[in-house]
């Protein structure tokens, strides 16, 4: 009946549920994210912030509710080509054994493509690391595995990025590195985005959007610096 | 010695027996003055051994006197009794049993079939029985091998997995890595075996051809038969198994659903 609704939108979300043995994690999520908006998921540790990525990515399978991509049933939608479209870049790198090339091929050769040499340049000089290519992923830096993590991810071409902490993993320097990577591909790419993080500032550097998260319920969404002033009252 | 007393082949072996458990509780006796805290573990161990083997012998007695296809309900309960052997040693994977009955049955059942009727095993019950035993459990050591490191490779590379899933990589994409090694480290007891052969260890089936008066060069080829069906029969119980497994551990939504040791 709320169909018709959600062909505007980029996603949709509609009443997302997620419970653990009876024990709910999100309850009755609601929101819809445009083309090029930029939207922070907000919130403390164990507020269902992962989780809720993690089911816009359907890495895990929501309770109730629904998902719409472009008005689509995103069930309707093969878990790998959803996948590759809603790109997923985690908080651990959790590279391929190997080199950074093998590890930016994955993506595109799980599907039967392949990456051409300067294809593979220009994903590394997007992410600042020009010449890595034949580096094994064991010698890396932690803020240089998380820039490859996201040229990984950039490689299947996706319409948007779903970030999850992707820098409180990573010391200040790697953290500014990492950051400094993910503006410059906004801006050059203008590209959808949602990033998780407990961090209030990264909040106010990278997002436009903010969805407020406590406790597995939707508590705000609104403009950055409508929630966040709204939050430092109370 | 024993049999100069003894004419009656049973009580003879009876006899035999009980001076083997005379030494052993000798070794008990030993080992508990070490202190080794063993001593509870290796009765336990003793008693149940002896009382299962000669309770197999006297059943094998009455088996051996029906027609030949009692082999086949015979052979099921073997198979059953390694499937649910197997899960003992395999923690936290849904429908192991399932998965174990389906991958021995498989293995055990097609190499079984196939050797007796090319007549490599003679088509009675006294070489059916014994050679499928030992089908049977090559089959259920390396399933539980097999299926024991593939839920501890999955366990331990969770990040991995999950991250080619997001990737948009299929379950049999991003699984191909820890079933290859889950495959090998589970064949490769059985390989050494094979390469082992004859050196120190005389397996079974020659030494009982031996001890029994065969030809011992006979013995050797048919010993390299036997080992070999064991090496067959296990590979495809654990290609058949892994398969199973795979559709175990992702939903239908390629979900990766066994996450951690807690879960389950
Ligand atoms: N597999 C799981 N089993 C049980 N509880 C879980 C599981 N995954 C997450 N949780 C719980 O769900 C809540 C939300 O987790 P998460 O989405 O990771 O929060 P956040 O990312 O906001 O820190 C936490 O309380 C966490 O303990
Ligand atoms: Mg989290």
């Amino acid at each position: 009946m709320t169909r018709q609704k959600h062909h505007n939108a980029f996603i949709s979300v509609e009443g997302l549920t997620y419970a653990i043995d009876g024990q709910p994690i999100l309850s009755d999520i609601c929101f819809e994210v445009q083309v090029g908006e930029r939207v922070a998921v907000f919130g403390p540790s164990g507020a269902g912030k992962s989780t809720l990525i993690r089911l816009i990515n359907r890495l895990d399978e929501p309770t109730a509710g629904m998902i719409w991509l472009n008005g689509e049933d995103y069930r309707q939608i093969p878990p790998g080509s959803l996948r590759r479209r809603l790109g997923m870049v985690m908080q651990a790198p959790n590279l391929f054994p190997g080199t950074v090339a093998d590890n930016l091929c994955f993506g595109p050769s799980a599907h039967g493509e392949t990456l051409t040499e300067a294809e593979i340049r220009a994903l590394l000089s997007g992410v600042d690391l020009v010449g890595y290519e034949n580096r094994n992923v064991s010698s890396l830096s932690g803020g240089e595995a998380q820039r490859v993590n996201l040229a990984r991810t950039l490689a299947n071409k996706p319409e948007a990025l779903l970030l999850d902490e992707p820098t409180s993993a990573l010391d200040q320097a790697a953290k500014n590195e990492v950051e400094e990577t993910i503006k410059a591909i906004i801006k050059s790419q203008n590209m959808t985005f949602i990033l998780v993080t407990h961090d209030r500032a990264q909040v106010e550097r990278l997002a436009e959007r903010v969805l407020l998260l406590e406790a597995g319920q939707l508590v705000a969404d609104g403009s950055v610096k409508e929630v966040l002033d709204a939050r430092s009252v109370d | 010695m024993l049999a100069r007393w003894i004419d009656n082949q049973v009580w003879l072996g009876a006899a035999q027996a009980g001076v083997t458990m005379v030494a052993a509780l000798l070794v008990v006796w030993l080992t508990g003055r070490l202190k080794l805290g063993l001593k509870k573990e290796i009765l336990i161990s003793l008693g149940r051994g002896v009382g299962q083997i000669v309770l197999v012998g006297f059943l094998l007695t009455v088996i051996f006197s029906a027609d030949l296809w009692i082999a086949v309900p015979v052979i099921l309960v073997m198979i059953v009794a390694g499937s649910v052997m197997t899960i003992r040693r395999v923690r936290n994977i849904p429908h192991a049993l399932r998965i174990s009955f389906i991958g021995i049955s498989a293995g055990a059942g097609l190499v079984i079939t196939v050797m007796t009727l090319m007549g490599v095993i003679e088509q009675e019950l006294t070489s059916i029985i014994p050679i499928g035993s030992m089908m049977v459990y090559g089959a259920m050591n390396t399933n539980a091998l097999m299926m024991e490191r593939f839920r501890s490779e999955v366990t331990s590379h969770v990040g991995q997995i999950e991250a080619g899933l997001a990737l948009g990589a299929s379950p049999e994409q991003v699984i191909r890595p820890y079933s290859r090694r889950a495959i090998s480290a589970a064949l490769t007891p059985n390989i050494n075996g094979l390469r082992s052969l004859g050196i120190v260890w005389i397996p079974g089936a020659m030494a009982g051809m031996v001890l029994s008066g065969q030809n011992p060069a006979y013995a050797g080829f048919y010993q390299f038969v036997v080992s070999g069906s064991i090496f067959v029969t296990a590979g495809i119980t654990v290609l058949i198994s892994i398969v199973l497994l795979r559709s175990q551990v992702f939903s239908q939504a390629e979900q990766l659903l066994l996450r951690s040791e807690a879960d389950n």
